[in-house]
């Protein structure tokens, strides 16, 4: 049972965001303002119902790109940070060309990348990729370097090999790095995904949501800019709460982190 | 005294900062001995431990195994804190040593579970560590180093940060444990009281540089009931070995 504070809570925010767009839908009605300068939530959504079939098809290529990228960011972040667990000269030698990646815009790589990768899903995934890695590699590879000092001399005294250290000590120690690190890296895809999207332009015969509020751009479709931002929003709060839920599912028995409460 | 089964040579411990722990350290542990370190915190007790169970090398003298070093899993070691994996329950903890050897879930379930028998925790296989009490997390640390049946225990301060009904109660179950096991046992602690009532021998240890200072036979009987802690006798030995302690700490 939700006591009042708990129920206004939780309605607050609803609340708040309700006055906004109903604010914004007033402004729009009052000043009589033109759909192509600023379209009223009520013209967004009206768009957004009729244009939805074709918005949300490409908003399934991006989401593809996004998805895929997150998943071979994962797979190279935890392969590289186990690399570098092994030892300190290949961590040393290898962390300053993550960061290297890191730290260079994605919008000023991506242009490169579309000229040498032909094929447009690997070059938009390449884009993704190298935005989504980092935070992967890097709380990863602290993670596994966070290992209890007790039970690394546990494994130790009883002859644990590589192999059995990295998976019985290591990666388990390392997990909730790792899923903090994937949370983070979930919307950085995506970000990655749609500024890959923005630089490539046309990309082939399907093209991705973020092209498609290009182009309505250059139509002055306002409306439907609007329709294709909202339909962004909800896609990376639904890639976050997913990852979140998906990390509490690993994590509940066990880590701070996700353990209810104390009573 | 016949062949001991460890036997450590003027060792000596100087780390890499230059900290002197440990100097012109000998001494000898039998089968089936239950020796206790004693000293004040810092005196290099837990350094020794850690060169006996060779998770660190002596840089002077040498930790001599007279019937070959032992192999993984014939010493068991129980740290000052629990150091349980929080990802497994307890029944993963103490399972964890013969893991490593290699063996399978199903052919270490009787050891494990006789180990957990052995301390008490037999209801309580399928518990997240951190739904147990201080008591018994240490508990699951003690049954996983008996989960090999090791020749030798080692055990640094196991039972220090626990309340004193408590660390009586596993001092008193220890000392069970040791009667019917046949271990050899080698104990740190900074307590006077625990040191004697655990042991047959107590090394009195001075300030660091770690040296030891005096070896103190308890000729206390065996088995040992809780209630020896009011007799006399009990009370006698602590004295002394009080004394010797507040001598060794004097002596730097």
């Amino acid at each position: 049972m939700l006591t009042r504070t708990a129920w206004l809570g939780r309605l607050a925010p609803a609340l708040l965001g309700l006055l906004v767009v109903a604010g914004w839908e007033a402004l729009v009605r009052f000043n009589d303002i033109p759909s192509y300068v600023l379209p009223g939530p009520l013209a967004v959504a009206e768009t957004l119902w009729r244009e939805g079939p074709g918005l949300l098809a490409a908003l399934l290529v991006t989401l593809r790109v996004t998805l895929a990228a997150l998943l071979v960011a994962a797979l190279t972040g935890v392969l590289l940070a186990a690399l570098m667990a092994q030892s300190a000269w290949i961590e040393r030698s290898l962390m300053p060309y993550a960061v290297f990646l890191q730290v260079t815009p994605i919008v000023a790589i991506a242009p490169l990348i579309i000229i040498y990768v032909e094929q447009p899903f690997l070059a938009l995934l390449a884009c993704a990729w190298i935005v989504a890695f980092f935070p992967l590699v890097a709380n990863t590879a602290a993670g596994l370097r966070s290992a209890d000092r007790g039970l690394q001399d546990l494994f130790r005294l009883y002859g644990a090999g590589r192999l059995q250290r990295l998976r019985l000590l290591l990666w388990p120690s390392a997990l909730p790095h790792f899923l903090a690190g994937l949370r983070i890296s979930g919307g950085l895809a995506l970000i990655g995904a749609v500024v890959a999207e923005f630089v490539a332009g046309t990309g082939g015969s399907e093209t991705g949501i973020a092209f498609r509020i290009l182009e309505a751009g250059y139509r002055l479709q306002v409306p439907k800019m609007f329709a294709g931002l909202v339909l962004l929003a909800i896609t990376g709060i639904g890639i976050y709460g997913a990852l979140a839920w998906f990390s509490r599912l690993l994590l509940r028995r066990w880590h701070e982190s996700a353990l209810p409460p104390r009573s | 005294m016949h062949r001991p089964l460890v036997r450590l040579e003027n060792v000596a411990k100087t780390f890499p900062d230059g900290l002197e722990a440990l100097a012109g350290i000998d001494m000898e542990v039998g089968r089936g001995d239950f020796v206790s370190l004693l000293g004040p915190s810092g005196c290099g007790k837990s350094t020794l431990l850690r060169l006996i169970a060779g998770l660190a090398q002596p840089s002077g003298g040498q930790v001599l195994w007279p019937d070959g070093p032992p192999a993984p899993g014939r010493i068991g070691y129980v740290f000052q804190d629990p150091t349980l994996m929080p990802w497994g329950d307890v029944f993963d903890n103490v399972y964890l040593p013969l893991r490593i050897a290699g063996q399978g879930r199903g052919a270490a379930r009787p050891a494990v579970e006789a180990a957990l028998e052995l301390v008490g925790l037999a209801d309580f296989a399928h518990a997240p560590p951190h739904a147990l009490s201080g008591g018994m997390r240490m508990r699951v640390s003690l049954a996983r180093a008996l989960v090999t049946r090791p020749m030798l225990l080692l055990l640094d301060e196991p039972f220090g940060a626990l309340d004193e009904i408590t660390r009586f109660r596993l001092n008193d179950d220890l000392l069970r444990l040791w009667g019917e096991g046949g271990w050899t046992v080698v104990f740190v602690t900074h307590s006077v009281f625990e040191a004697v009532f655990l042991s047959q021998r107590v090394l009195i240890m001075g300030p660091r540089p770690g040296r030891i200072h005096a070896a103190m036979e308890i000729e206390l009987p065996k088995p040992r009931p809780p209630e020896l802690r009011m007799g006399a006798d009990y009370q006698r030995i602590c004295a002394a070995v009080s004394a010797s302690l507040a001598q060794a700490m004097g002596s730097c």
